[in-house]
C-alpha cells in the first residue's frame, strides 16, 4: 500500500519570489503516523503544508516541479473538493476557521458544502463532537468560546470531514500551556483510535516529543534532518536549524557529555532529577 | 510608568474582562504577564495605549489620565506589538511599512532611513525591504511589526505573544532584545503562554486569573509557587520542576541550562 503522504522531489517558487520557497524536498509518511515538521522560521514550511491541502497549486500560482501524493493520489491532479474530504487542516489561528453562529453548525459546515446527507452529517457531527469532549457545547455561540474551546470547535470541524491526514499548523501556539497539553494528549488519542495521520507545525517541542514518532526539520525550503526526536534532539545539528531544544534536554546533553547523565530516552524534568539523586548516592 | 488603579472594564455584552486590577510598573521594569487564555492579559494591554478605556477605575502611563489622553499621543510613548501582525501591516513594502510611523512622528528623511536600515538589519528582514509584507511568513511579520516599533524609540515597549511562529533562533534574538531593551531603560511587558522563553529573562511576573491579578513578583518567587501555577493554569519552566525534583540544590533555581551544568558539575568535583 501506498504511504499516506508521499512529496517527490517538490519545488515550488511564488512568481517575483527571489528563490524558491521549496526545493527538492522528498518525503514519506505512513499512515498513522504523527510527524512534527519544524525549522527556522521563513523556510517554507507553510508552502509545504499548502502542496499537500491543495491549495497550492489550485489556488496558487507559481513554478511548481515535482508531485505530492495522498492517500496515493496526486494532489496536482485532485480537484480541491475531493482533497478537502482527505485532508484536514488545523489553522494557527482558530478564529481564521470558526464563522457559524451554533458550534454544530459550524462543525456541520464543511459536511454541508460537500452534499452529505442530513442524518449522515447529524451522526458526524455528534461523533466529532464527542470525540473532542464537546458535546455540551453544541449549542453555544463560538465567540463567546475561550480559545482553547475554541480551537476544540474548529478541529471537530476537520474531523467530522473523517480526513486520512490531518496538518495543524502550530496549534498550541496560542494556547495556555495547560490548554496546550490537552490538545497534544487529544492528538495522540485519535491517533490511536482512529488511526489518523497527523503533520504538526510546531516549534515549541517541549510537549510534542512525547507523541511524535518523528521530527523533520527544513531549512531554506529543503529537508535537512529526519529521524525520531530523541536522535535529532541529542544530535548536533538541531540547534543549527532553529529545532528548540526544551531546556532539560538541553541540560540532560551537557551532563550526558560529562557523563553525568544517560542519553537513552528523552527524559521528563521529574525523570532528570530523579536520575540525578540516584546518582548523588 | 504605568499605573492601573482598581481598573474594571466590562465588554458590551456584559462580560467582565478585567476585575478590579491594580498594578503599577516602575520606568525600566521588564514585566511578564502570564495566566490562562481569556484571563485579561490582551485586555490589561490594551488600556496601555488607550484603545481601551476602563469601565470604572483609572490608568495612569507617565503621568496622564487615559481617558484624558488621545490613542495618538500615547502611541509616541507606548509602542505595542499586537498578537496578530495582519492587524498592523498595510504598506507596499516592508522599508514602506517602517517608514511610515517615523514619518509621522516627524523624524528626518536621514533619520528615518538610518532606523530602517537598523531595524531591518537586526531582525534579518534586509532581503525583504522592497518586497510586500504580505509574502513575508507569520514569524517574519512579527518581527517586522516589532522593528517598527523599536524604530520609533517609544519609552515602554509592549509585546503581545511575542514568541508565535518565531524558530528558536529569532526567539533567543527576541530574548536579547528584550534584555537590550532593559539595559537601555526601557519599559517592557511581554504577553506571553511561552514559560520557557521568559524564564531566563528573569523578568518580574504577574499572574492573572479571570481578570484579576492574582500573583506578582520576581520569576525565581512566583515559579516556585505551584499552587498559584496550578490556580491560573500557568506551567512551571522545566528547570524549576527539576530544581524542586532535588534534594539537594543551590539556593535558588537555575536560569538556564547552562548554569544547572556549572551546578552540577562543580557539586561532583567535590
Amino acid at each position: 500500500m501506498a504511504d499516506m503522504l508521499e512529496i517527490d522531489r517538490l519545488s515550488f517558487r511564488y512568481p517575483e519570489a527571489p528563490r524558491e520557497a521549496v526545493s527538492g524536498f522528498d518525503l514519506r509518511i505512513p499512515q498513522g503516523e504523527i510527524v512534527v515538521l519544524a525549522g527556522p522560521s521563513g523556510c517554507g514550511k507553510s508552502t509545504l503544508l499548502r502542496t499537500v491541502n491543495g491549495l497550492i497549486p489550485h489556488m496558487y500560482s507559481g513554478d511548481y516541479a515535482g508531485d505530492v501524493r495522498v492517500g496515493g493520489a496526486s494532489v496536482k491532479g485532485s480537484d480541491m473538493r475531493d482533497l478537502s474530504q482527505k485532508v484536514g487542516f488545523l489553522f494557527q489561528n482558530p478564529e481564521n476557521q470558526i464563522f457559524m453562529f451554533t458550534v454544530e453548525r459550524d462543525v456541520a459546515f464543511g459536511l454541508e458544502n460537500i452534499g452529505v446527507p442530513r442524518d449522515e452529517m447529524r451522526e458526524r457531527v455528534d461523533e466529532a463532537l464527542r470525540l473532542l469532549g464537546i458535546s455540551d457545547l453544541a449549542q453555544r455561540a463560538p465567540h463567546e468560546l475561550s480559545d482553547g474551546q475554541k480551537q476544540r470547535v474548529a478541529l471537530a470541524g476537520v474531523l467530522a470531514m473523517k480526513p486520512s491526514l490531518v496538518i495543524l499548523d502550530e496549534p498550541t501556539s496560542l494556547l495556555d500551556p495547560m490548554t496546550a497539553g490537552d490538545l497534544v494528549a487529544l492528538v495522540a488519542k485519535l491517533r490511536k483510535d482512529l488511526g489518523t495521520t497527523f503533520v504538526v507545525v510546531e516549534h515549541r517541542l517541549d510537549l510534542l516529543v512525547k507523541v511524535a514518532d518523528r521530527l523533520v526539520v527544513m531549512s531554506e525550503g529543503k529537508k535537512v534532518l529526519e529521524g525520531t526526536p530523541r536522535d535529532i534532539l541529542f544530535g548536533d545539528d538541531a540547534e543549527r536549524y532553529g529545532v528548540a531544544t526544551p531546556a532539560v534536554t538541553q541540560l540532560q546533553k551537557m551532563l550526558a557529555r560529562r557523563g553525568l547523565a544517560t542519553t537513552g530516552t528523552l527524559l521528563t524534568p521529574g525523570e532528570l532529577a530523579a536520575e540525578l539523586k540516584g546518582r548523588n548516592r | 510608568m504605568i499605573e492601573f488603579q482598581g481598573v474594571t472594564f466590562v465588554h458590551q455584552n456584559g462580560v467582565k474582562a478585567l476585575d478590579g486590577v491594580t498594578l503599577k510598573v516602575e520606568a525600566g521594569e521588564t514585566v511578564a504577564l502570564v495566566g490562562e487564555n481569556g484571563a485579561g492579559k490582551t485586555t490589561l494591554v490594551k488600556h496601555v495605549t488607550g484603545l481601551l478605556k476602563p469601565t470604572t477605575g483609572k490608568v495612569i502611563v507617565d503621568g496622564h489620565d487615559t481617558k484624558q489622553t488621545s490613542t495618538a499621543s500615547l502611541s509616541r510613548k507606548v509602542g505595542v506589538a499586537f498578537q496578530n501582525p495582519d492587524h498592523q501591516l498595510f504598506s507596499e513594502s516592508v522599508e514602506e511599512e517602517m517608514s511610515f510611523a517615523l514619518r509621522n512622528f516627524g523624524f528626518s528623511p536621514e533619520l528615518v532611513r538610518k532606523r530602517v536600515d537598523w531595524g531591518l538589519g537586526l531582525f534579518g528582514l534586509d532581503e525583504y525591504r522592497k518586497s510586500s509584507p504580505l509574502v513575508l511568513s507569520g514569524g517574519e511579520k512579527k518581527r517586522l511589526t516589532l522593528a517598527c516599533i523599536l524604530a520609533w524609540d517609544p519609552d515602554v515597549v509592549i509585546l503581545d505573544e511575542p514568541t508565535v511562529g518565531q524558530d528558536s533562533i529569532q526567539k533567543e534574538k527576541l530574548a536579547g532584545t528584550i534584555k537590550m531593551l532593559r539595559s537601555a531603560g526601557k519599559t517592557v511587558v511581554v504577553v506571553s503562554h511561552d514559560i520557557e522563553f521568559l524564564w531566563p529573562i528573569q523578568p518580574r511576573v504577574v499572574v492573572m486569573k479571570s481578570g484579576r491579578v492574582v500573583g506578582d513578583g520576581p520569576a525565581a518567587l512566583v515559579m516556585q509557587d505551584e499552587t498559584l501555577l496550578a490556580s491560573a493554569r500557568v506551567a512551571q519552566p522545566q528547570l524549576v520542576e527539576l530544581y524542586r525534583g532535588l534534594s539537594e540544590r543551590p539556593p535558588g533555581p537555575f536560569v538556564d541550562a547552562l548554569d544547572a551544568r556549572r551546578w552540577f558539575e562543580e557539586r561532583m568535583k567535590r
